[in-house]
């Protein structure tokens, strides 16, 4: 079923419009970090690390940058919500064989939403030393919607949703193409 | 994400094929914790778990006490020698004494087999099972299982050889029960007197001829020879013991192949194995010990998420 057909499924951002944000997206990182030498970046497991590897291909391919350093951060055992659901939280593997000690951390997420995963990420990056700060990055914010006093530094695209609606993306590694879509309650 | 079927961990025999999958995929994610500079995360921040040991133990009560603190979780601990066991009191009573402080989850070791399954029908807490008697010693088959699969990928169709005493069996009974449920083919070996009569009804093969199986196996786990259990001499000497069952360098290299060897602990140096095999890269003894704490936290993980806090 193609995701137009989805009955109050709405189409926010196609595969053309993802493609221009993520180029955007390593603009302004190269435009705050330079050669990005000092920089590690972190993909949020399960859903950050695909919008992670896009960023990394582009940023080696297109900008010429090399040796960029980054990481994969499972953050299950540090979040808020053990036990308040039916389902077990399900961890995903962490592959952090960086430092982080006295470097730019750049925190990479596909959808920012209570910002909850923010910070059990948080916690979970001390683990891993004292980083000289901490910044973020997502596809989309949905704006309004904060549990916690967390906000994005580099933003792909805004989006008002209600509460219960779903924003999700799905990436061509897993699915054939990019798209953000809203699911309607 | 799938659940454990069960909601105590009381013997290898009540768990399924997927809930060792289960277990072992999140022990593979708590090593990788482990492995950090700082090796702890808070999941369990609002648990209490104590640990009763009715029996001796060293390196299951510190493995348990370890992965319980990585886990972030308040403990204590409790051992017969300092209780009001000896005063009179029943198991029940002292449990419920300590349950009424509001304790979550109980790791018991007790020398009555079926301890940890009476327990959990009369007291309202997680039970996991340390080892009661003869009768099961999950973590360790777990850990034990965990540490071959870490090493050949996968149990099924693998050869597994136990050694030893499996008269005595809680190691050698909860390893057969995890090997065979992930489809490997096991062969007990040891003195007629420590088999027990109908062991080949669990569906294992036995043999008395130590070169024999190991030049079948892929693996051979040696158990311990528990002399604090033997109120009988089950063999004329442990020299004897030793010469026909303990396995030395020279037996090792003859095998020409390559097999990996695991011990429970703790080592009698001499008796079931000599010191050159227990400190040869054949040897993953103490991968195992490492691997024990990883298992333990997700065991622990496992059986804590089903306490979900609506229902407290």
């Amino acid at each position: 079923m193609e995701l137009t057909d989805r009955m109050s499924t709405k189409i926010l951002l196609s595969t053309k419009k993802i493609e221009v944000i993520i180029n955007r997206l390593a603009c302004q990182l190269i435009e705050k970090h330079r050669d990005l030498s000092n920089v590690v970046l972190v993909g949020l497991q399960p859903r950050g690390i695909f919008l992670l590897d896009r960023l990394v291909l582009l940023l080696e391919t297109d900008y010429g940058i090399d040796k960029i350093v980054f990481g994969k951060l499972d953050i299950t055992f540090f979040r808020d919500d053990f036990r308040r659901f039916d389902k077990t939280l399900a961890a995903s593997s962490s592959e952090m064989d960086v430092t982080i000690e006295d470097k730019s951390v750049v925190i990479i997420d596909d959808v920012l939403f209570t910002g909850r995963s923010i910070r059990a990420a948080l916690t979970a990056l001390d683990t891993y030393g004292r980083p000289c700060d901490i910044q973020l990055l997502v596809l989309v914010d949905r704006r309004f919607s904060r549990d916690l006093p967390i906000q994005p530094d580099y933003i792909g695209v805004q989006v008002d949703a209600l509460q219960g609606d779903r924003v999700k993306v799905e990436w061509k590694a897993e699915n054939q193409q990019d798209v953000v879509y809203i699911e309607k309650k | 994400m799938k659940k454990l079927s069960v909601d105590h961990l009381l013997g290898i025999k009540y768990l399924n094929e997927d809930d060792l999958h289960l277990i072992f995929e999140t022990a593979d994610h708590f090593k990788e914790v482990i492995n950090r500079q700082i090796k702890k995360v808070p999941s369990l921040r609002d648990i209490t778990i104590a640990n009763l040991f009715f029996e001796n133990s060293t390196r299951t009560k510190l493995s348990f006490e370890l992965a319980e603190k990585r886990l972030s979780a308040d403990v204590i601990n409790f051992s017969a020698s300092q209780s009001s066991i000896s005063k009179g009191e029943t198991l029940i009573d002292t449990v419920n004494n300590i349950l009424a402080m509001k304790v979550d989850v109980v790791v018991m070791r007790h020398p009555t087999p079926g301890a940890a399954l009476f327990l959990s029908k009369n007291v309202e807490a997680c039970i996991i099972n340390a080892g009661d008697g003869t009768h099961e010693h999950p973590s360790q088959a777990l850990l034990d299982v965990y540490s071959i699969r870490e090493k050949f990928g996968e149990l099924r169709g693998k050869k597994i050889a136990i050694v030893g005493d499996i008269l005595h069996p809680r190691v050698a009974l909860s390893n057969i029960f995890a090997l065979k449920k992930l489809g490997a083919e096991v062969r007990l070996c040891a003195p007629k007197s420590l088999l027990p009569k109908h062991i080949k009804t669990l569906g294992v093969t036995t043999s008395t001829d130590l070169m024999q199986t190991l030049k079948w196996c892929d693996a051979a786990n040696m158990l311990r020879v528990q002399n604090e259990r033997m109120d009988l001499s089950y063999f004329p000497s442990t020299r004897e013991y030793s010469q026909l069952y303990g396995l030395n360098k020279k037996k090792l290299e003859s095998l020409k192949k390559e097999i990996i060897i695991l011990h429970p602990g703790p080592i009698n140096r001499g008796v079931e194995i000599t010191s050159d095999v227990a400190d040869s890269k054949n040897a993953i003894i103490l991968n195992q010990v490492e691997n024990g704490v990883a298992i333990r936290m997700a065991i622990i993980y496992l059986l804590v998420a089903k306490l979900n806090i609506s229902d407290t």
